[in-house]
């Protein structure tokens, strides 16, 4: 058993969940929302790119800028699809009971999942662009730059987003929000428009998480964003859910448990583990690693 | 002379203050209704609750009872069983979901636990069907404590999610594991008996008596002192507990029930298919039986019966649409779930705003 071997897959396989998890972590902190439909905006983002490459294939070439140009182009999609999800299906329904909610943003799932079925029909598509190229040794165990660089891609985005959230000042108010939105509401922040970013900045992520996954695994379908979104939320809330830094802590604790457990216990068993794993987690720590104990006011 | 004062229409009182409302305001219509037409109100009232279960359970009934009669070819009764048992499973997910207000995604493994419980036992072991009955009660009442034992002290959330999760390891596990057939699942499950019938048509009876004792005891379950401290918990989390309801408890007591509701249909499941396989208890399942308690109206029992007949049979009439269906199906719970919350037929207990609003038209 190779394991600096698990430990590097368990890290790149944790680099994916942890764009997903983050975009999941970011509206439960601000809305409170579980939204079910995250999962499907990753594989609306793997699609987005898909279409995009298919329509502009031989324009683009191949190689790492296309790959850039076509995750931000799919970035922006996802992210303003986000947004629409948010305005059409969640605000109307804020103030209604969490049970509402819940329902609408299956619907949401189910529609979107189903709608990529009608529009592309139901079979695996074949993404056009594949990154296959030389294999870095590291002792002995290997990673290929391919999967290198969308690591690089992945911390990029998150520390963008961390900066986006510590520093700046629409990042205040998303904290703020996540406070007290009415309180945010008094003090003149435009609560709307805050939630309307947040949906676009966690769908943008999840969105680049498919466009990686469409080009690293080569293949794509309209379910795709089930398990991921499952995972993405056991990552979230072993990391502490509503907490940024905790979602990618839990991201990689999950990846490497995944890698380490797929070994141990055969690979037919991953995700049975991982929920297994979820859980237990709740059970022991709901809070998560990160999260800290939050007293439910009424 | 109108002995509820205390509501007008429009106003929206406390989810226990309606439900003691309630409580008090039945005892005195029962009592005059009978004597006297002094109260014009309870009357009507009476008169339109009667019309609303009694009647209209009862014609449902006997007219799900006749239907072997009316038609025996075996493409209806093929589906007719196949409704009947999604009835079961919408009525049971109406607990869990109308009545308590807890989302369960992964309600599809309870009855892929009591389909393959039963299953494995009749086929492995030889077990008569009905004999592994109570094994399967067992089965599902253990899955339930395993799924609601962590998840139900939580956030609501929680629990939808993690079920989602649990429908998956099922799935998963049955299709892992050699024992469980694998991928390829179990086949040859014996059915009831045919007890000198046609082996469909007695198969049909069986269900059709199940599911309809099951539609009555569900919906009987949701008018008591159980259903009332359900509607508490659904409407106000905090103030039930105020008011001493033991939210844990009762919030376990509606998830096992939903659960066993769920086994028992999988074995009926397992009679009529006389094959299973892990694909047949996806999301997919879960999610259309999910829509089938939205759609009709949750906490409603006729709402939900009928949601889950127009659910089961629609593919029937749009054969070869299957992805369409499921995305008209998605947008449909979003519109309802904005425009129209209570479902298409929603219940009427647990709604004092109309109720006042009828019992000023009454006295005028």
């Amino acid at each position: 058993m190779n394991h600096l071997q698990l430990v590097l897959s368990g890290l790149f396989v944790g680099s994916f969940y942890a764009l997903v998890a983050l975009g999941y972590s970011m509206v439960y902190g601000i809305i409170k929302l579980l939204n079910f439909a995250h999962g499907d905006l990753y594989m609306l983002g793997a699609f987005a790119g898909f279409t995009v490459l298919s329509v502009g294939a031989g324009a683009l070439g191949g190689g790492f800028i296309a790959l850039i140009f076509i995750m931000i182009v799919a970035m922006i999609a996802t992210g303003g699809f986000g947004m629409l999800l948010e305005r059409v299906a969640y605000r109307p329904l804020r103030s209604a009971p969490r049970l509402s909610v819940l329902i609408t943003a299956v619907g949401a799932s189910f529609a979107l999942e189903y709608g990529i079925a009608v529009a592309f029909g139901p079979t695996p598509e074949v993404y056009p662009i594949g990154v296959q190229d030389g294999t870095l040794h590291i002792a002995n165990a290997q990673i290929t730059y391919a999967q290198l660089a969308m690591m690089a891609i992945a911390v990029v985005l998150m520390v963008a987003l961390d900066t986006i959230v510590r520093k700046t000042r629409s990042g205040r108010a998303m904290r703020a929000i996540s406070q007290d939105p009415k309180a945010c509401l008094l003090m003149g922040v435009n609560v709307d428009r805050v939630i309307s970013r947040t949906f676009f900045i966690g769908s943008a992520l999840a969105g680049a998480a498919g466009v990686m996954a469409g080009a690293y695994y080569g293949k794509i379908d309209f379910l795709m964003g089930f398990i991921i979104g499952l995972k993405a939320f056991t990552a979230a809330v072993i990391g502490g859910i509503g907490n940024l830094r905790g979602a990618v802590l839990g991201a990689i604790v999950l990846g490497l448990l995944e890698s380490f457990g797929g070994a141990y216990l055969g690979s037919e068993w991953r995700d049975v583990f991982a929920f297994g794993f979820l859980i237990l987690f709740l059970t022991v720590r709901p809070t998560g690693l990160l999260g800290e104990r939050v007293t439910e006011r009424v | 002379m109108n002995d509820e004062p205390t509501l007008r229409a429009g106003e929206k009182p406390s989810a226990y203050v309606s439900a003691v409302e309630e409580h008090t305001r039945m005892a005195p219509a029962v009592k005059e209704a009978g004597t006297s037409a002094s109260s014009r109100t309870a009357v009507a009232e009476l008169v339109s609750k009667g019309l609303a279960s009694r009647w209209l359970g009862t014609g449902a009934a006997v007219a799900a009872l006749a239907l072997p009669l009316v038609s025996s070819s075996t493409y209806v009764i093929q589906i007719a069983v196949d409704a009947l048992i999604f009835v079961m499973l919408a009525v049971g997910l109406n607990i869990v979901v109308g009545y308590c207000g807890l989302l369960d995604l992964g309600y599809a493994a309870f009855f892929a636990i009591g389909a393959y419980t039963s299953g494995l036992l009749s086929t492995r072991f030889e077990w008569p069907l009905i004999a592994t009955l109570p094994v399967v009660v067992i089965a599902a009442i253990v899955g339930g404590l395993l799924i609601g034992g962590p998840t139900l002290r939580l956030r609501s959330d929680y629990l939808a999610i993690v079920t989602l999760g649990f429908g998956e390891i099922i799935r998963i596990t049955a299709n892992n594991l050699d024992f469980t057939g694998g991928p390829n699942g179990l086949y040859g499950i014996p059915d009831f008996g045919d007890f000198g019938l046609r082996a469909d048509i007695a198969l049909y009876w069986i269900t059709a008596v199940v599911v309809i004792a099951a539609v009555l005891f569900s919906s009987r379950l949701g008018r008591g002192r159980i259903g009332r401290a359900w509607r508490f918990v659904r409407e106000d989390e905090d103030a039930a507990e105020a008011m001493g309801i033991h939210t844990y408890r009762v919030k376990f007591a509606a998830y096992i029930a939903g659960a066993v509701f769920g086994g028992i249909a999988g074995v009926l499941f397992a009679a009529h298919q006389t094959a299973i396989s892990p694909p047949s208890f996806n999301f997919l399942w879960s999610a259309l039986i999910l829509m089938a308690v939205v759609l009709g109206g949750m906490a409603s029992t006729p709402g939900v019966v009928v949601g889950a007949l127009v659910i089961s049979l629609l593919p029937e009439l749009l054969r070869g649409a299957e992805n369409w269906r499921y995305l008209i199906f998605g947008l449909l719970l979003i519109v309802v779930m904005v425009f129209r919350p209570q479902g298409l037929l929603p219940a009427r207990t647990g709604e004092p705003g109309r109720r006042g609003h009828r019992a000023q038209e009454g006295a005028s």
